[in-house]
């Protein structure tokens, strides 16, 4: 079935037989023609955020906690070149959206027209795919391409410009099932003589460990699934990464924790000393591996990815296995069970007593205090107060980050929403809000830096129209936390411009944005402070003023091995090297 | 990898690795891209090239099928063996890339390269350049009493040599089309 309509009416049209029901966006002069026909509609939600960066990263939010495409809608020009930063946040971090951007008409473009930008030049290296659509009839066509592109294989953002002129033509409409999506088909189901391999080293390993990445969760809660009963039938330890948090239950029998440059102790040892390393849905980040020569020196590597290009792109792997993860792991397991379901449980369990001595030094410790209220003492409030609640978090990026990482535990993919890859300083609060739009009963605090926090907070006036009761958790230092840390380890105590004066008055800037906020400084009250957040009906900002010089520890100095971890300030003085301050 | 005096090891695109960069082998290889013709297709490619920090060292480009809307793009490029993987499955993710043909391993081609000389000159410089002209089969396709343009067809070495030797005859400019490749045999 095919029917004439116009341009706009036909992105309206397109994005309901997705299956959208929301879309995160801002007018401008070059998307009216579709502002007017979301108007004369009800399915699909418009939430009009206050920055097109923070319909993005709103739309990330969406995705990332629902599974389902994020959808953006932005004008031309500035309305483009503001989702930039969002579009390379998703990219890095996989994250299926899909952006429209209005464009000046087909007869203008590239006379430097009012609000013209080249738009498609300009993302191309930020999205996984982008088309300028100059022909009507192709748009319906090109709507569902992208969102197949943005969905298939390792998922990333996909844009479609849409010049205003063919907005208003009239054309043919093409549903979804006559797509011509064809061509782009992303193998899915690794290689079975592979998966055996890897299934006998697995049965023989002494010294075994899994970590997985947000591929996991990319690959849908099926995987998630799988992949516990991997864990748990097999009896190895499993570390992840930052965004692979949640994948397998942090209440699990066999977690680590989280691996990486500011991972637990007992992860990053056992990275380094194991004999057999599953990877699965991670790609060996700059974050994870340390010095790369010195990387997990005595270990077989296998690498389950559905992108080739992961694959020996920093690490050597013995095994490389293409393929969704869900897939690979459902294979892996009838493998296995079909084979005995066997393991080498003598040595597993001298490899278990290994890592519980590594526990033991219980990297986690911090000096606590009555007198001021320590961040990671914070978060272990949160934690403690909300553990047993429907519970969404997002982060800002720096140290709170980190902190909210090791001290916070997720028992379900899709509760974590962080800015892993690309480390966006803005992204937490917007996200907060795109989650809670997809969760509206659920709690959802946004775990934050001032600093951080500042770079988006005209979000909150988003949060307060559309009535979306997110919790602002800020971890106040006064400081850019993290470029205060490093200029400490390795710039010589000079704090270049990583403190911030004249801090705005939250409490009052919740007053301003018409919700409400909260200032606590007392550990003794923060208790009461995050209760009174969590029941409060409506959007909060809880200002905590923390420790300002605190340090995020454990760390892996930068050019330096995972078994060279720093444990706390005493062990920190000089312990970055010459090549190593090089890096970042 | 056991020359790059690594355990089990690792490559060279981490900023964590803070190995020696140059001890690594260079090759180079010849691949050939079959791509949608659409807008933007070349860009997709040159933009991964410079955006990764990959080497082009040739690059040719033109419709090879009109109603299937392909594209070929033959690209020589060089890296260390571990950079050629990276570059062949980065051209691999683009979305509009079709096939990726790493022909310098993927049995014996030909390559040819097309290239337009000017020469300039009188006298004895003039008969030779023409007379080597004849010897390398190229085509005079211009010629006034003070210049002519050679036409030559081959592989690169080849238009190489003969640039060498029209320079001391009065080369004044040249131009060349960048490498074309097919794999031999049937396939």
């Amino acid at each position: 079935m095919t029917r004439q309509m116009t341009g706009a009416k036909m992105v309206v049209q397109a994005l309901k037989d997705q299956g959208v029901d929301t879309v995160f966006g801002y007018p401008g002069g070059a998307v009216l023609p579709i502002y007017d026909e979301i108007f004369q509609q009800n399915d699909i939600q418009h939430i009009l955020v206050r920055h097109e960066q923070g319909a993005v990263h709103a739309a990330e939010g969406y995705a990332r906690s629902t599974g389902k495409p994020g959808v953006v809608l932005v004008t031309s020009g500035p309305g483009a070149t503001n989702a930039v930063t969002g579009l390379t946040d998703a990219l890095l971090d996989s994250i299926p959206i899909v952006v429209l951007t209005g464009q000046v008409p087909t007869f203008l473009i590239g006379t430097d027209g009012f609000q013209e930008a080249d738009t498609v030049g300009i993302t191309r290296p930020c999205t996984k795919h982008n088309w300028l659509v100059k022909d009507t009839d192709a748009l319906a066509d090109t709507i569902h391409q992208a969102f197949h592109v943005a969905t298939s294989g390792r998922p990333g953002p996909t844009l479609i410009d849409i010049p205003k002129d063919v907005q208003f033509a009239t054309g043919t409409y093409v549903p979804p099932a006559k797509a011509k999506t064809s061509r782009y088909q992303p193998q899915v189901k690794g290689d079975r003589e592979s998966i055996e391999q890897l299934v006998e080293w697995m049965e023989g390993a002494e010294r075994p460990i899994f970590y997985t990445g947000g591929g996991v969760i990319n690959s849908g809660t099926s995987a998630s699934t799988l992949l516990r009963e991997l864990v748990d039938g097999t009896g190895i330890p499993i570390t992840s990464t930052l965004m692979g948090l949640g994948a397998y239950p942090a209440s699990g029998k066999h977690w680590l924790g989280m691996l990486g440059m500011h991972g637990l102790y007992e992860a990053n040892m056992a990275m380094h000393d194991c004999d057999l390393m599953i990877c699965i849905g991670a790609r060996f980040d700059d974050r994870i591996t340390g010095r790369v020569d010195a990387f997990s020196p005595e270990s077989r590597k296998v690498h389950i990815d559905i992108d080739p290009s992961s694959i020996n792109k920093i690490i050597h792997v013995d095994l490389p296995i293409v393929g969704d993860v869900g897939h690979v792991l459902e294979d892996l397991l009838t493998i296995w069970k079909s084979r005995g379901r066997k393991s080498n449980k003598e040595a597993l369990a001298g490899w278990w007593k290994q890592i519980d001595a590594w526990k033991d030094v219980k990297c986690l410790t911090y000096k606590n205090s009555d007198k001021v209220i320590k961040p990671q003492y914070a978060v272990e409030r949160l934690e403690a107060l909300t553990r047993s609640m429907d519970r969404y978090i997002t982060t800002e990026v720096g140290q709170h980050q980190m902190w909210a990482a090791q001290y916070l535990t997720f028992d379900e993919p899709g509760r974590w929403m962080t800015s892993g890859g690309l480390g966006t300083m803005g992204y937490g609060l917007p996200a907060s809000v795109g989650v809670q739009k997809a969760h509206p009963e659920a709690l959802v605090v946004n775990v934050a830096g001032e600093a951080s926090w500042l770079m988006n907070m005209q979000e909150m006036s988003t949060a307060v129209q559309f009535r979306l009761p997110i919790k602002q958790f800020i971890l106040n230092n006064e400081r850019l936390g993290m470029v205060r840390q490093w200029q400490q380890l390795l710039h010589g105590e000079r704090y270049s411009q990583s403190w911030s004066e004249a801090l705005p008055d939250f409490v009052k800037l919740a007053e301003a944005f018409g919700c409400k906020g909260r200032l606590v400084k007392d550990p003794a009250e923060l208790d009461d402070a995050i209760r009174e957040m969590i029941e409060y009906d409506g959007p909060f900002i809880l200002d905590v003023m923390v420790e300002k010089h605190e340090n995020c520890f454990p760390m892996i100095p930068s050019g330096e091995a995972h078994n060279k971890m720093l444990l706390g300030d005493a062990a920190a003085t000089n312990a970055i090297g010459a090549a190593g301050g090089a890096l970042v | 990898m056991n020359a790059l005096k690594i355990k089990k090891g690792s490559s060279r695109k981490s900023a964590y690795d803070l190995r020696d960069p140059h001890k690594d082998v260079e090759e180079k290889h010849t691949l050939a891209v079959l791509v949608d013709n659409e807008a933007g297709v070349l860009a997709r490619v040159i933009g991964l090239f410079s955006g990764r920090g990959y080497n082009i060292d040739s690059l040719t480009v033109a419709e090879v099928d009109h109603l299937g809307h392909a594209s070929r793009i033959t690209i020589v490029t060089r890296g260390t063996p571990e950079i050629i993987e990276q570059i062949k499955a980065q051209l691999g993710r683009i979305v509009t890339v079709r096939e990726v043909h790493d022909l310098t391993v993927e049995g014996p081609s030909v390559e040819r390269e097309l290239a337009l000389f000017k020469v300039a000159g009188n006298g004895e410089k003039r008969v030779e350049a023409l007379r080597l002209a004849d010897i390398f089969r190229a085509n005079a396709v211009d010629s006034t009493l003070e210049s002519f343009i050679f036409e030559l067809t081959g592989a690169p070495d080849k238009i190489d040599a003969f640039a060498d030797l029209m320079r001391p005859l009065g080369l004044v400019e040249m131009v060349r089309t960048g490498v074309a490749a097919l794999s031999r045999g049937a396939e």
